[in-house]
């Protein structure tokens, strides 16, 4: 027995001495950790109460966006002494519930997504008649002032739309692919839209299944392979600008593939010029913004934007700002 | 007593009747999930925080009544959660195309959703096709036409709202009404839902219609054999089922003025999960109805516990899945014990 304890301990310190001599010194967990620890350092820098906001998406299951979201608003509730509470529901009606469930824990703001309105209107007026300020981000521009929110923070989706047909014109493109990966989802359609509305080629829609993969690449794939004359795809989420590269690939196209969002893959293949350009709506700033802009009103009565909606974006990425912006990528900031 | 009393007649302790009931485990479970997030979870016990509660359970109930009756009869239906759905889009967009009143749109929507429910059993009884393909089939069929339909109609993925239409107030009042009861609002989903699972119950124990789905859920040839019109009472559970996913898809649209056509999917995996720990066995001829409420119960108190607790939601699923297994490990315990008392 005590042979074998002498062995396990030569074993262990083997194994830990093994471990840290052979460290990477770029990437892995430490580097994470030490982007964390100066990321936390911002103690809250106000003395106001510990006030708690929710925040209640449409967001399905584990969405990067949403994530990008959470995480500006996160930095902004360490900052402003907040407890942040996160919720997502893909469904209209559950959402809805999570914001009664919400309003029934009487937190002192509440952040929601109106991808759905006509769903939202009533959950939304309880929370106004408890007397919880609302603001509401990303969509439902439209729909925000008339339900009574402080204000809205997000994208206008066919102001973006149009800047993305602006650029395909100023490329000198002639005939583009608009890829749905949603079907059912009002935002998506308006960016489309909004494309066809200031491209001076002509935009055709293709409707895929943006749960499945394999089935995103071989509708593309078969779409460039049966009209040989498209010259730009533009995908609406970053993870299908990478599916369309691939798809191009296999279909022998030499369309410029184009998309809405950013993540870390789409920041490293603008910058290698795989991808043309990338329109970003800044959803770290929505989720910072939101958080930032209730603690301003619940401190000071500050409403930013005279009610009208504060628009995150357009920005237009191309080569030149991509090599910038890998850095935030990764982290999954932008 | 003596060997020659009829096992039949034999006088059964109050205690092993309880113990024998399909429900208990959920009961139990129930319970503990109940004093759980009353412990955990601040402001859970405020009477506005339990009326959301009961809303949230409410809604899947009406469902997992009708879902779970199918399931005593042996049967699935995964066609059930956008069924509701296009439910809610046929009253919608009929009332809205034809500027009819809009009961007019609530009445074709029931007979257009029965007749789902129908077709579902019919073709089932007809081809002897497993459940599971007919009605993946059926689901398949109506998401698409969801879709399609209200792009080709409407020409967006939305219904039209029909808030401003003749017949509105009264159809709401009835399908998404709110209650106030001592100064908490109740939502008459809640109503419906009691409803139901009374009358599922009365169906089940004191009819003999209920006699039929036990029979063909526990042995569908020995039914046939005594007699038991299997194919009637199949197509009859199916058509169940197109009720409480008319009765939800209403609710739906009255209570938020348009539908959104592509939702619905994924919930017919709640209704199931929600009559499984209610105590509903998968291989039929056992279950309660009021067990399938109190699934659709566990269900609402651990989806919005979980918010009340200020938990990460990312493990939703996770407590849900453990659940779902407790539940139905414990029913089995309880199920093996209870026969061998008998």
């Amino acid at each position: 027995m005590a042979r074998f304890r002498t062995w396990a301990v030569i074993a262990v310190t083997g194994a830990l001495s093994l471990s840290l001599g052979a460290c990477s010194s770029t990437g892995g967990k430490r580097a994470e950790d030490a982007r964390k620890a100066a990321a936390a350092q911002g103690r809250a820098a106000v003395n106001t109460p510990r006030w708690t906001l929710a925040m209640i998406t449409h967001s399905g299951d584990g969405d990067t966006f949403w994530d990008i979201v959470q995480s500006g608003a996160k930095q902004a509730a360490v900052k402003d002494n907040i407890n942040f509470l996160y919720s997502h529901d893909d469904q209209a009606q559950q959402q809805a519930q999570l914001v009664d469930a919400a309003v029934d824990k009487k937190v002192d703001g509440i952040i929601v997504t109106l991808a759905k309105p006509d769903a939202m209107k009533a959950a939304v007026a309880r929370a106004e008649k408890a007397g919880i300020p609302v603001i509401t981000v990303n969509s439902g521009s439209e729909e925000s002032k008339a339900f009574g929110a402080l204000t809205h923070i997000g994208q206008d989706e066919t102001i973006a739309g149009e800047a993305v047909g602006d650029e395909l014109t100023k490329r000198g493109r002639k005939k583009a692919l608009c890829v749905l990966h949603e079907q059912g989802n009002v935002g998506h359609e308006q960016r489309c839209d909004g494309v066809a509305k200031t491209f001076h080629g002509t935009l055709q829609k293709l409707y895929v299944n943006g749960t499945d993969m394999p089935d995103v690449q071989s509708a593309i794939e078969a779409k460039l392979q049966a009209d040989s004359s498209i010259d730009s795809v533009v995908t609406l989420g970053a993870p299908y600008a990478d599916t369309a590269v691939k798809a191009k690939a296999d279909a022998g196209s030499k369309a410029e593939i184009d998309t809405f969002d950013l993540n870390a893959q789409v920041a490293a293949e603008l910058k290698n010029g795989t991808l043309g350009f990338a329109v970003d709506q800044q959803p770290y700033l929505q989720g910072y913004e939101a958080v930032d802009l209730l603690w301003a009103y619940k401190y000071n009565g500050d409403v930013l934007g005279g009610g009208k909606p504060v628009l995150t974006g357009p920005q237009i990425i191309t080569k030149d700002q991509a090599a910038a912006l890998a850095e935030y990528t990764e982290r999954g900031t932008r | 007593m003596s060997a020659a009393t009829d096992e039949r007649i034999l006088q059964t302790s109050p205690l092993k009747k309880l113990l024998s009931r399909p429900e208990l485990g959920s009961v139990v479970g129930a319970l503990a999930v109940f004093v759980f997030f009353a412990c955990a979870a601040d402001g859970f016990l405020r009477a506005a925080s339990l009326s959301t509660v009961l809303y949230a359970s409410s809604t899947i109930g009406i469902m997992a009544v009708p879902v779970a009756l199918l399931m005593i009869g042996g049967e699935f239906d995964l066609s059930a959660g956008v069924l509701v759905t296009s439910s809610a889009l046929i009253s919608s967009m009929f009332s809205y195309q034809m500027t009819a009143n809009t009961w007019v749109g609530v009445g074709v929507s029931l007979l257009a959703t029965l007749a789902v429910g129908a077709f579902n059993g019919f073709m089932l009884t007809r081809t002897r096709l497993p459940s599971f393909i007919v009605t993946l089939g059926t689901f398949l069929m109506l998401t698409g036409m969801n879709l399609g339909f209200t792009k080709l109609i409407d020409g967006t993925v939305s219904t039209k709202t029909i808030g401003d239409m003749e017949g509105f107030p009264s159809a709401r009042a009835l399908f998404a009404s709110t209650l106030t009861v001592g100064g908490v609002d109740f939502k008459v989903t809640i109503l419906w839902w009691l409803g139901l699972v009374a009358l599922a119950s009365w169906i089940l124990l004191r009819t003999r219609a209920g006699n039929w789905i036990f029979a063909v859920g526990g042995n569908e040839d020995a039914a046939r054999a005594v007699g038991v019109p299997v194919a009637k009472t199949k197509i009859g559970l199916y058509m169940g089922v197109a009720f409480g996913a008319w009765i939800s898809g209403q609710h739906l649209l009255f209570s938020f003025d348009a539908v959104q056509s592509g939702e619905g999917v994924g919930n017919e995996l709640i209704y199931i999960i929600a009559a499984v720990i209610g105590g509903c066995l998968i291989t039929g001829g056992y279950g309660s109805a009021i067990g399938s409420a109190v699934g659709a119960l566990l269900f609402g108190m651990t989806s919005k516990g979980i918010v009340f607790a200020e938990w990460n939601p990312d493990w939703f699923k996770f407590f849900l899945g453990a659940m779902l297994l407790l539940a139905t490990l414990l029913n089995a315990w309880v199920k093996k014990r209870a026969e061998a008392n008998k």
